[in-house]
């Protein structure tokens, strides 16, 4: 008799979409990868209810992958729950991994967040300022919502995390070489990233232009220039987080001709990613007074969107204020 | 005693919601509600952004049509350097968005909806996805796959990456079609056009089978919105903004889509991170009005191409004498669109300007404020940008599609309630039939609270006392 399959679940928290797309976008492949695994939770293709995950054994799923960042109570729950139920749980994509694009939300407060959508847009009519409650009384029911917490976190920054699978989202060869891995039991150390721990720099086709000692005068905004298509951004003036960020995506952006953007996060050797990338640029801009350097810098009007537009969450930064997770009214009004 | 049903979460839609259903004393539904529990909040988080970075920043409002919000971020970035876009860069935005439309569509149809419609309420849960459908229908359910591929493929080949590319910018896109491009598209055209039929041909015989579905899933009288030609044409990515209402008339026409703050407003309801936009002049909640395919039939005369417009004309009967009201045939409009998509990108991969490097307006800040809009899968996606003088974001409003379809949604989950919920007991196909008429408007929840996060669905019995009866939960 065969040994049973290996249960694998995929669950989605603050995320786009994208990561589930990645796993779909296996196509035809996806059907080689059933055959091997028994599939027990994935809302957005199967239908499988909470109840039917509470009531498995702890650790009886083989693996999850879970995508995401951690914005809710709700959110939490499900991490924790997963985390109980799997024997591996893998952070998968930029959300889960370091917060994601979703983390850039930790430079205001959840207030302000809430105060704009639900007040201040400019096509609101809210005279009553009502916002969404997480008790709410209708007709005498209860309508609960998940809380929001103040801040975006990863998914390590709840629950214990076994592996990351990098990437906004994850290239579909990256995915392949994670879930065998995993089906072949041949996996590295835990926490490793599973992705190649080498500069993006090192695989990139513009490498060879890479220039030994750059000298900024300036810096270009993407949209400002037509790029050559074969010469190294930074040589060209453009921010490129290549130099900062880890491999493995096969430089989709500098082969399209557009500049890394980071979304695969820093190689182990890098504490934090746009500490790295900022000090290269500064130590290589030409100018040396100080209010020469300010009008270089003006050629980067956002660092933070473009050093930590992935990793705000897990950066050196983490967020704006030091606010708790969680507070008693939040803004729900 | 009465009670409350919870479907939680809806699963097979792109995002995280539940649904509410509360019942009389005498077990009869009285009302339900779908709520959204998701809020991501990329409007406040936008601000301070460059407006040139927009489009790569809110593609990740949904991985799902990534393209729709590059594409009408990069129409705002126009907007504010007030210029008119290389008529190259124009056709080859517009292939984008059709390979969206064909991606995202076929996914909807094949991967999410046909295993409900076509393996029937009853087969269990576990077997009615597309791994189910695989197995009792492995070519069918190939072809649907490969059609998505397509979809795919345009825009892969257009922007290097089939999630998330980074092409278009304000002022135009990055790169032509290239010519060994072009023919790699061109080679999947017979393939796609053979699976259009097949999904034409089993949605027919669908419709013989679910005349009771097209009754009851969300079959109301509503306005509905989209872009259209001058002329009355379908549009996806110009033109201006038509309303028509249930009996088919046109009650506003050639909208200039950049002020539609000017006709469209948002109500806040406590129990959803979900707004519900309406059209203003009618008030909240009378000026409900649903997007997307079904909405963009009903405003459109003709689709432009041969054999979607001979498919819209049988599809127009359906509504007669007023427009199509049943969203169980957003499905169907669907099928048409893909078709229309197919055929256009057939005739544009025949226009020597794809592959014309002149696409590029380049241009400063000439305007304070900029909106973009075009027709994402769902419906209508909307863009609006404040900037100053240094191109730094001071105020962003997007209203998506799925957003706008938040009050028929939820009057969908209560006319099916009402139809099947019946005192405690709930059976599994039932459920399935509530969430399915949310599955018809193919919800990208995750796009919708871009504002604050995803959905789910959980579905629960409510009696008059508040108390729940029975909650049936998905993740």
């Amino acid at each position: 008799m065969s040994s049973p399959k290996p249960k694998i679940a995929f669950y989605w928290c603050a995320s786009c979409g994208g990561c589930e797309e990645t796993v779909v976008d296996l196509a035809e492949d996806i059907l080689g990868v059933i055959e091997k695994v028994d599939i027990v939770l994935w809302p957005v293709a199967m239908d499988f209810k909470y109840k039917n995950v509470e009531a498995m054994p702890d650790k009886s799923i083989t693996a999850t992958l879970l995508n995401g960042a951690i914005r809710s109570s709700e959110q939490e729950e499900m991490a924790r729950l997963l985390r109980r139920k799997s024997q591996f749980l893998i952070a998968y994509g930029s959300c889960a991994v370091s917060g994601g694009i979703p983390s850039l939300a930790n430079q205001f407060t959840r207030e302000q967040i809430l105060k704009f959508n639900y007040e201040d847009a400019p096509t609101v009519v809210n005279e009553a300022k009502t916002r969404p409650r997480l008790e709410y009384q209708n007709n005498g029911h209860t309508l609960t919502l998940p809380e929001l917490r103040n801040v975006v976190r990863a998914l390590d920054q709840v629950v214990d995390v076994d592996y990351y699978v990098p990437g906004c989202p994850p290239t579909p060869n990256i995915t392949k070489t994670a879930i065998t891995a995993l089906l072949e039991g041949k996996l590295p150390p835990k926490g490793s990233v599973l992705a190649p721990n080498i500069a993006l720099c090192d695989e990139c086709p513009r490498k060879r232009t890479r220039p030994t000692s750059a000298s900024f005068m300036d810096f270009k905004r993407p949209h400002q220039l037509l790029a050559d298509p074969e010469l190294c951004f930074l040589a060209q003036s453009v921010v490129c987080m290549g130099p900062a960020t880890r491999s493995g995506c096969g430089s989709q952006c500098p082969a399209g001709n557009m500049p890394c953007t980071g979304c695969f996060g820093p190689t182990s050797r890098v504490r934090d990613q746009g500490v790295k990338l900022m000090s290269s640029l500064c130590a290589n801009i030409a100018a040396k007074e100080e209010d020469e350097i300010g009008k270089v810098l003006e050629g980067i009007p956002d660092p933070i969107g473009t050093f930590y537009r992935y990793g705000l969450a897990k950066s050196l930064l983490r967020r704006k204020m030091n606010l708790p997770f969680s507070g008693e009214r939040n803004g729900h009004g | 005693m009465p009670k409350r049903i919870i479907i939680d979460p809806v699963t097979r839609i792109e995002g995280h919601a539940k649904i509410s259903i509360f019942l009389d004393d005498e077990g009869n539904v009285s009302d339900a509600e779908f709520h959204v529990v998701e809020f991501r909040g990329f409007e406040k988080f936008c601000e301070d952004r460059p407006y040139a970075e927009m489009p790569g920043i809110t593609a990740r409002i949904c991985g799902i049509c990534p393209v729709s919000h590059l594409l009408a971020s990069a129409k705002a970035g126009d907007a504010i350097m007030a210029v008119n876009i290389p008529p190259a860069a124009d056709k080859l935005r517009r292939l984008m968005n059709l390979g969206q439309i064909i991606q995202s569509h076929a996914l909807s149809f094949f991967h999410l909806s046909a295993p409900d419609f076509l393996m029937g309420w009853n087969t269990p849960p576990a077997k009615r996805n597309v791994f189910g459908l695989i197995a009792s229908n492995a070519d069918l359910a190939r072809a649907g796959i490969r059609l998505r591929q397509f979809g795919q493929e345009i825009i892969e080949t257009l922007g290097g990456k089939k999630i998330h590319p980074s092409w278009a910018v304000p002022g135009g896109v990055r790169s032509p079609l290239t010519e060994a491009g072009r023919e790699k598209l061109r080679a999947w055209l017979p393939e796609a056009y053979a699976t259009s039929k097949i999904a034409f041909d089993l949605f027919k015989k669908t419709l013989d089978t679910h005349k009771k579905e097209v009754q009851i899933f969300g079959n109301f009288p509503s306005l509905f919105m989209g872009l259209v030609e001058p002329d009355g044409t379908w549009e996806h990515h110009g033109g201006k903004l038509r309303f028509v209402d249930s009996s088919g008339s046109t009650i506003a026409d050639q909208l200039d889509p950049q002020k539609y703050y000017e006709y469209i407003g948002e109500a806040v309801q406590p129990s959803s991170y979900l707004k519900s936009p309406y059209y203003t002049p009618l008030g909240f909640p009378d000026g409900m009005y649903r997007v997307g395919p079904l909405a963009r039939l009903n405003v459109a005369e003709q689709m432009g191409t041969p054999k979607a417009d001979a498919e819209l004309k049988k599809f127009k009967k359906l509504g007669l004498p007023g427009a199509v009201t049943s969203s169980f045939l957003y499905h169907h409009a669907r099928l048409i669109e893909i078709l229309a998509s197919i055929e256009r990108v057939e005739i544009s991969l025949d226009d020597p300007d794809l592959l014309s490097n002149d696409l590029r307006a380049d241009a400063g800040i000439n305007s304070l404020r900029g909106v973009g809009v075009s027709e994402a899968p769902r419906g209508t996606l909307f863009h609006d940008y404040t900037v100053d003088r240094d191109g730094l974001l001071r105020k962003v409003n997007l209203i998506v599609a799925t957003g706008q379809n938040n009050l028929a949604m939820n009057r969908t989950v209560a006319q099916i309630a009402r139809h099947y919920v019946r005192g405690n007991d709930i059976p599994e196909p039932m459920l399935n039939r509530i969430e399915h008429g949310i599955r018809c408007y193919d919800p990208c929840l995750s796009c919708s609270t871009h504002a604050v996060g995803q959905m789910a669905l959980v579905v629960r019995l409510i009696a008059p006392d508040g108390a729940i009866v029975r909650q049936i939960s998905r993740i």
